[in-house]
């Protein structure tokens, strides 16, 4: 699947959800399945900073492919990370660049975008990119 | 006291948050800001707004009355001695800076200064960089697990070469009351000057400073139903004498020419530059409109709501209390085990609650007791029992969630 096409997944499970209540459990729920960071990664050097809880993410290469994992102290920033992820994960680095993060909104965690939100979903986001800049150059 | 026409006064009381009733817990931060405050900034903007000291025009007259009338009262409501130790800063930040810095030319390598385990990160970092820049010595009064001093250490740390001691009043991350009576005394034995930092205090305690006999002191006016962006230093008057100027500017000069200033007296010496003018007004407007309820009144009402929510918090399975003094106030530090903070904050957001989570800007309390940081409900005298039981509610439902 596209990133585009798994956004739309995600956009249309949270669209089940009539209350904020359902959607926060729902992300809990998803944040119990991300996949974790392996333990020898959870270095202070891949802490996100810019959060309130700790949030560690590494990338790695399969193929042409850029495979993230990630971890986080606190639950709900769990599950936000697994919704990034999800949508980022197992993609070509070019497409992680070009992917825009307007689901987020329609997923109803609009209040989580602004870049004054001491959650970091700004800066998680910054660095899922930044990660796939990073490889796209050393991929040309 | 009155709460539901008290409550009145405050129109942000009346909104709603994520489609819920606010409950505004979190004080200790920030406190609301009654309609006579808000009235004072507007009247001050609509009628009379003009620079202060130095303009003939009745206008400028009008302002500067009414400034140093604030001023006043702020001297009465302390019991300061002379209206001139007291000094207009941006809030107890720029009153820390300001003694810090002027210290500089008052210490020397193998001096020491003490502070408390218990600090703001405000508080630390003015004094550190101090240290840096003189050579002297920062030591540190340590705290036990209830939160409070350990007066027999500060004793011991006390020597002739204690320069300076800095404490706050009130703890903003645990609520505890310092014994800063003992603090001052013992302090002045060894012949050191006493900053407090009464940032916390001031809207839960009433402050005696001549009894006290305190160097200095600083309030910051948000913190008691004042605006933001402005508070004060008090100082003694030789202190303040003997203090060079902090920032150069207008005002706070006598006669410039360029080859020589002399400086202005107390308190435009340190009253460099226009000042807010407008919040000064109306951080005695706002000192009016608590003593017009009465300290006294605030601090029983207070203590009582406190001990409320810590009993009803505390039937909450796994909740966790951090500062437990036996004197304490106005703050409730907690964690539920098992659980981040910031996810309790996030769901108690979602139910229109405010509280504070994180480590409140005091990171070696946190580190002290090895936890990321905690959720922070902090009262003042318009909270209830109802946004008690809301919050007690809340923090159930998320612990519900979240586990």
């Amino acid at each position: 699947m596209t990133i585009p096409e798994i956004q739309e997944e995600i956009v249309d499970e949270f669209s089940m959800f009539d209350d904020w209540m359902q959607r926060y459990e729902y992300m809990i729920e998803l944040g119990k399945s991300l996949p974790l960071i392996d333990e020898q990664y959870k270095t202070d050097e891949n802490i996100i900073k810019g959060c309130q809880s700790k949030v560690w993410v590494h990338a790695e290469l399969e193929d042409d492919k850029l495979v993230f994992t990630a971890d986080s102290d606190a639950i709900i920033t769990k599950g936000i990370i697994a919704i990034l992820i999800r949508a980022f994960s197992n993609q070509k680095p070019q497409d992680i660049i070009d992917a825009d993060t307007i689901f987020i909104d329609e997923i109803g965690l609009k209040e989580h975008l602004s870049p004054t939100r001491a959650n970091g979903l700004v800066s998680m986001i910054k660095q899922l990119k930044l990660y796939a800049v990073a490889y796209q150059t050393q991929l040309n | 006291m009155d709460i539901i026409t008290i409550r009145k006064d405050f129109p942000i009381l009346e909104r709603e948050v994520n489609g819920q009733p606010l409950v505004y817990l979190d004080n200790a931060a920030t406190s609301q800001t009654p309609r006579q405050v808000i009235n004072t900034i507007v009247d001050y903007y609509e009628r009379y707004n003009a620079n202060i000291h130095r303009g003939v025009h009745s206008l400028s007259q009008e302002a500067t009355d009414a400034y140093e009338i604030a001023r006043k009262k702020i001297q009465e409501h302390f019991n300061i001695g002379h209206s001139h130790e007291v000094i207009f800063t941006s809030g107890t930040t720029h009153s820390i800076n300001l003694v810090a810095t002027g210290f500089t030319s008052f210490l020397k390598k193998g001096d020491e200064v003490l502070v408390s385990a218990m600090e703001h990160h405000s508080n630390i970092v003015p004094w550190q960089m101090l240290c840096e820049r003189t050579g002297a010595t920062l030591k540190v009064i340590p705290m036990n697990l209830e939160g409070e001093l350990v007066m027999e250490e500060y004793h011991q740390l006390l020597s002739e070469k204690t320069k300076l001691v800095f404490c706050n009043h009130v703890s903003n991350a645990l609520g505890t009351i310092n014994p800063i009576q003992e603090i001052i005394d013992a302090a002045h034995k060894v012949g050191a000057a006493v900053l407090i930092d009464g940032a916390q205090a001031a809207a839960h305690i009433q402050a005696d400073l001549k009894a006290l006999d305190v160097d200095f002191y600083t309030v910051s006016a948000h913190k008691m139903c004042g605006p933001t962006g402005v508070g004060i230093l008090y100082g003694k008057e030789e202190w303040l004498k003997k203090l060079p100027p902090y920032q150069g500017g207008g005002e706070m000069i006598a006669e410039v020419t360029f080859e020589k200033t002399t400086y202005a007296d107390l308190p435009h010496k340190f009253e460099a530059g226009t000042p807010n003018i407008c919040g000064g007004i109306a951080f005695g407007a706002a000192l009016d409109y608590i003593n017009s309820i009465g300290m006294n009144a605030i601090a029983q009402y207070e203590d009582e709501l406190v001990q409320y929510a810590t009993e009803q918090l505390l039937t909450i399975e796994g909740l966790r209390i951090y500062g437990t003094a036996k004197r304490k106030t106005s703050v409730i530090s907690f964690n539920i085990d098992g659980i981040h903070p910031y996810d309790i904050g996030t769901i108690l957001d979602k139910l229109g609650i405010a509280v504070r989570t994180g480590h409140h800007c005091a990171q070696p309390i946190m580190d002290f007791y090895q936890i990321p940081g905690t959720v922070r409900a902090s009262f003042s005298f318009y909270n209830t029992k109802e946004e008690v039981d809301k919050l007690v509610e809340g923090v159930k439902r998320a612990r519900n969630m979240l586990l």
